[in-house]
């Protein structure tokens, strides 16, 4: 995603296309397949991480509230899945300065959204469809497909924290 | 002697993990609001109207406020005159899944917090409490884990100061930061126990405020900057809640339980 460089922290975007939801037990077992060559369920160059596990889809619905989990506990996981090209990063809250240093190494984006807003995110949802990890349930994989999906830039490219140093 | 069947309770819980999860309380709505009013920077403001704005598109399309639709944890206050016919544990437990999946909220809950494993609607964690009356109280708080993990737990010397404490308490909301959905419901717990501390600050979330210490720490809180978000801005908090209880010679047991801007809850007696 060449757009997403010239973005800097604080500014605020709407975002449509693909994205993939992955929260702790699926990094968990991305980056052990990594590390032991296997295969990944899906492409991450280019791939946008989602730090999301929605509810249960009510009838009629694509998605339940979809709002973004806490982004710190991916921190261990994030850096190698950055380096295996994954473009950016949706979540909430600040990055460990492993983080920050890779996001910029690795030229990646970290964007918030608006954390709490589940309901009022899953407004952006068009489509929901499993790609792996069935057994993990909420923590399963999911693609996404977004329109207009609100997003603030937290880390840009030159490595800049909008929570400043930490 | 009353005898309430534990079918009624069961029912209860369900509608009760219903409402908490897709209505937010009209007293934190009313916080929300009057933070959106004295918010001055525009991003905190926008937030806020974000935060408001999801309360109301929760309600109106029957959807949970936050995908975390939490631990549920369920509070009892069970008078001496009431008997229940049947198992209380299960129509509680029945209860929640009950709700939760009527309203097709998150299954979160795994079985063994090692192996990890398969995630469910239950078990809840149950308080029971032994009143006087022939009625039951029963409270849900589903709580949201990206706060939970915030919470901090201090063993004073019963000769610190009140200084010391307050300090923590700010420390603990700092710790939180911007990660657990501020602007939060700070929830203290003074005295007891360790374990009755802990207790003491989750039902503090559930209570009013009245006292100066309250005031005073909101108002330290929301100088810390930390804002909706984490963005910055006037509210850090939308309320500070302690609760106290008489406690040993030799300790000043005191717990800090962040909840985030929904804090959600619904009670109903029986």
């Amino acid at each position: 995603m060449k757009d997403f460089h010239d973005l800097k922290i604080g500014q605020q975007i709407k975002f449509s296309g693909t994205v993939y939801t992955a929260r702790d037990q699926a990094h968990k077992r991305l980056v052990s397949a990594i590390k032991a060559n296997k295969k990944i369920p899906f492409d991450l160059k280019g791939a946008i991480i989602y730090y999301c596990g929605p509810t249960k889809t009510p009838k009629g619905k694509v998605i339940g509230a979809c709002g973004p989990t806490t982004s710190s506990r991916m921190d261990e996981f994030a850096p190698i899945l950055l380096r295996q090209g994954v473009s950016a990063m949706i979540g909430k809250g600040n990055r460990s300065p492993e983080v920050v240093k890779a996001v910029k190494q690795y030229r990646g984006i970290y964007f918030l959204t608006y954390a709490g807003c589940g309901a009022l995110l899953a407004k952006c949802v068009k489509a929901k469809k499993l790609i792996a990890y069935a057994d993990l349930g909420p923590e399963a994989i999911y693609k996404l497909e977004v329109k207009d999906f609100p997003l603030i830039v937290g880390i840009d490219a030159k490595g800049r924290n909008i929570y400043g140093k930490n | 002697m009353r005898i309430i069947k534990s079918q009624k309770i069961r029912a209860a819980v369900s509608a009760l993990c219903v409402k908490a999860n897709l209505f937010l309380q009209p007293d934190i709505l009313a916080l929300l609001k009057a933070a959106q009013k004295k918010e001055k920077s525009k991003r905190a403001q926008e937030i806020l109207a974000s935060i408001i704005k999801n309360a109301a598109y929760a309600r109106q399309n029957k959807l949970a406020i936050c995908q975390d639709t939490g631990m549920p944890i369920v509070f009892l206050q069970i008078g001496q005159d009431v008997r229940i016919a049947g198992s209380l544990a299960a129509a509680v437990n029945q209860g929640v899944a009950d709700g939760y999946r009527q309203a097709s909220l998150r299954n979160s809950i795994i079985q063994d917090p090692l192996a990890r494993g398969k995630s469910g609607f239950t078990p809840a964690v149950i308080h029971t409490e032994i009143i006087a009356g022939n009625k039951i109280k029963i409270t849900v708080l589903p709580k949201g884990f990206g706060c939970e993990n915030k919470t901090q737990l201090k063993m004073f010397k019963p000769t610190a100061g009140i200084a010391e404490i307050k300090k923590f308490i700010l420390d603990a909301v700092k710790s939180a930061g911007p990660d657990a959905c501020p602007p939060y419901v700070v929830g203290v717990g003074i005295g007891g126990t360790a374990d009755y501390a802990c207790l003491l600050a989750k039902k503090a979330l559930l209570g009013k405020t009245s006292t100066k210490l309250e005031a005073d720490l909101l108002k330290e809180i929301n100088k810390l900057n930390i804002g909706p978000m984490g963005l910055g801005g006037k509210t850090t908090a939308l309320a500070v809640k302690v609760k106290t209880y008489p406690t040993h010679i030799a300790g000043l047991p005191v717990c800090v339980n962040i909840s985030c801007h929904a804090t959600r809850s619904a009670s109903r007696v029986i």
